[in-house]
């Protein structure tokens, strides 16, 4: 019955052929560590947003006037309407926490190089949809922090030359951010970047599996086939890696539920106190900070003195990432195989990161903007160095085939 | 390298420990003794809330039969206890309305100079340590309209509304010579000019009341949010054991 069914499908629908292409008959190596659960775990918080976020716009009122009694009706007379919104605030935050842990892994294991530089790509596309979506979506709480993060943000744009003023005039569809500003914002968030984000994701996905995964080794499982053309280090990604993959979802969930139950705030990083007050357009908060996943790269606007040159740098932040595939020159893949210099490197570059996202929390004291000055320098110094050095790396030997 | 993951999840989370939180200056705040648990001090504290704050601050995100199911109150009960205002229509203000006031905004920016804010969601915004300074450290300041400054909100717009039952006292500071050069002052402790209705200590406790009901107004669901955490976290686990168990049943075959 069933098989006739599919049979039927089958002809007018390749449903098998997809099934088959992309989890029973694609083979992954079989040695994926703790860091490839990020992927799967990305897919899932991408599910998860837009599952609540749906529920959330159906009771969330883009305007000026009523969003944040909107916000705390949801909270308060929605059935589950603040479970909901927890899962949609705290959501945000896993989204950037699984992103960054999977473009590590991507760093360490060379995942981005020959021939995987699309997937890279279509990744950092992803990344800076997902800035975007993130960066919207705090506009409507229409809290304090919402309204003046978005004020700050905007008038980043006023630092170009001759547009810049009437970008941000466009951008925000009136002279101050507004009723005007945040419905175009609400209709992004909810409408445009999701349908760009799906599109990206499908686009990651399709290339990833073009050219077959990377692995913890740097090694091409597809040098080495069987008779039947199968991957000799290859399993098929389902069922044994939705299997494992399942696990990695509980563990995640788990953690999702301490911060989402116990701890929804987050301390004041993932909703920040002043949010709790409405937007006033009158009274500036004493300490604008964005939400933590953009403190590295606002750490970097403010170590610049000059406000152009430091809306360039961060550009160049984000830009310089992409780029990665052309910088890296050399020939191993994974960090394991590879030189002294790259694993200085890399620790120094993970280490700025953290550093400029701690700093851009913090306000800019003399102190603290020379720290940041220090840990841009490193930031922007790893890629310069990587480029320099990569080409002529002392890497170690790489198997030919995975053997741990 | 092997530890590289670790060394950088550990800095991830020393790197978040602290807090931004800066509601009032540099003033020491005094610990809220809340518990949100204690229904009798919700109950104190929605009380001292009616009858002293909402008249002149709106918490109209909140319904008033919210309060009563959520600390055992019959409708009755609340409209007796907590609701003064009257509709429109001249009838009194319905028990599943949201608690909202008879002034309007324009009148209270002239009387005020400036919008009184809703209470709602305050305690969120300004932390419950800070709300249970703020409504103890109100001194005398002849500079001030109201006669009133304050140690946790310098130069406030509200006046000390809460004097009959606090009293009146006065701040007493010390000069010291701050690091630029300049004459700092020092808060070092009130002193009792005028006595109020209450002692001290009880008059501490009904702070303390009032600043509990208003944590638990924040958040009404707080309780249920952390008892259903537990229960969700109960069925993580298990089913990360089962979940474990076929992963390792499935790899058999790889190793």
């Amino acid at each position: 019955m069933f098989k006739s069914l599919m049979t039927w499908v089958d002809d007018r629908f390749p449903a098998t052929k997809m099934w088959n292409e992309h989890l029973a008959e694609y083979y992954a190596p079989k040695n994926f560590n703790f860091w490839y659960f990020f992927g799967s775990l990305a897919l899932l918080v991408l599910v998860i947003q837009i599952i609540s976020g749906i529920f959330l716009t159906m009771h969330y009122k883009p305007d000026g006037a009523m969003a944040f009694a909107s916000v705390e009706y949801i909270m308060r007379d929605v059935p589950y309407g603040w479970l909901i919104r927890y899962i949609h605030s705290t959501g945000a935050t896993a989204f950037f926490v699984v992103v960054y842990l999977h473009m590590f892994r991507g760093l360490m294991y060379g995942s981005f190089k020959k021939p995987r530089e699309l997937v890279w790509l279509f990744g950092m596309f992803i990344y800076l949809a997902l800035m975007a979506e993130a960066f919207m979506g705090y506009l409507l709480p229409w809290g304090q922090m919402s309204f003046w993060g978005a004020q700050v943000i905007i008038s980043l744009f006023g630092a170009l030359p001759i547009i810049g003023e009437p970008l941000t005039l466009w951008i925000r569809g009136d002279f101050v951010i507004s009723d005007a500003t945040l419905n175009r914002f609400f209709a992004l968030h909810v409408i445009a970047l999701p349908i760009v984000l799906l599109g990206l994701v499908v686009a990651h996905i399709i290339a990833l599996h073009e050219v077959g995964s990377n692995n913890p080794e740097g090694v091409e499982i597809k040098k080495h086939k069987d008779e039947n053309g199968i991957p000799l280090d290859g399993i098929p990604f389902h069922p044994y890696y939705s299997v494992k993959d399942i696990v990695g979802v509980i563990v995640f969930l788990m953690f999702f539920s301490l911060v989402l139950f116990f701890a929804p705030e987050g301390g004041g990083y993932l909703l920040e106190h002043a949010n709790f007050i409405p937007s006033d357009p009158l009274k500036t908060p004493e300490h604008i900070a964005p939400v933590w996943y953009f403190t590295p790269f606002y750490a970097i606007l403010r170590a610049v003195p000059d406000k152009l040159m430091g809306v360039i740098a961060m550009g160049a932040a984000i830009v310089v990432l992409f780029l990665l595939p052309w910088i890296d020159q050399c020939k191993v893949k994974s960090v394991r195989y590879r030189g002294l210099s790259f694993k200085i490197l890399l620790t120094v570059f993970i280490i700025s990161f953290i550093a400029l996202g701690r700093l851009g929390m913090l306000p800019a004291t003399p102190f603290l903007t020379l720290l940041s000055q220090i840990f841009s320098v490193l930031y922007f110094g790893f890629f310069i160095a990587l480029y320099f050095t990569s080409k002529n790396e002392k890497t170690k030997p790489v198997p030919e085939r995975i053997t741990k | 390298m092997r530890n590289l993951p670790s060394v950088i999840l550990l800095s991830i989370v020393l790197g978040f420990s602290g807090s931004v939180m800066a509601a009032g200056g540099n003033v020491h705040l005094d610990k809220a003794p809340g518990d949100l648990t204690d229904t009798e001090s919700l109950k104190r504290g929605a009380q001292a809330f009616a009858d002293n704050c909402l008249s002149c601050h709106a918490a109209d995100y909140m319904r008033y039969n919210r309060i009563g199911r959520d600390l055992g109150w019959t409708d009755l009960e609340v409209t007796e206890k907590l609701i003064n205002t009257r509709g429109a229509d001249g009838e009194k203000t319905k028990v599943g309305e949201l608690m909202k006031i008879a002034m309007d905004n324009d009148y209270s920016s002239v009387a005020f100079g400036t919008k009184i804010p809703g209470l709602t969601v305050t305690a969120r915004a300004k932390g419950a340590d800070w709300l249970y300074t703020y409504l103890r450290t109100f001194y005398l300041d002849d500079s001030r309209p109201t006669g009133m400054n304050n140690l946790a909100f310098a130069d406030v717009g509200m006046p000390h509304v809460l004097w009959e039952k606090q009293g009146l006292q006065k701040a007493i500071f010390k000069t010291e010579k701050g690091e630029d050069g300049n004459d700092k002052h020092i808060f070092e402790k009130m002193e009792i000019v005028q006595a109020g209705t209450m002692s001290v200590e009880e008059y501490d406790a009904y702070v303390g009341d009032l600043v509990n009901f208003m944590v638990y107004m924040g958040e009404p669901m707080q309780l249920e949010r952390k008892s259903l955490g537990i229960k969700v976290l109960i069925f993580l686990f298990i089913f990360a054991i089962v979940a474990y168990m076929l992963k390792k049943e499935y790899w058999k075959d790889v190793h």
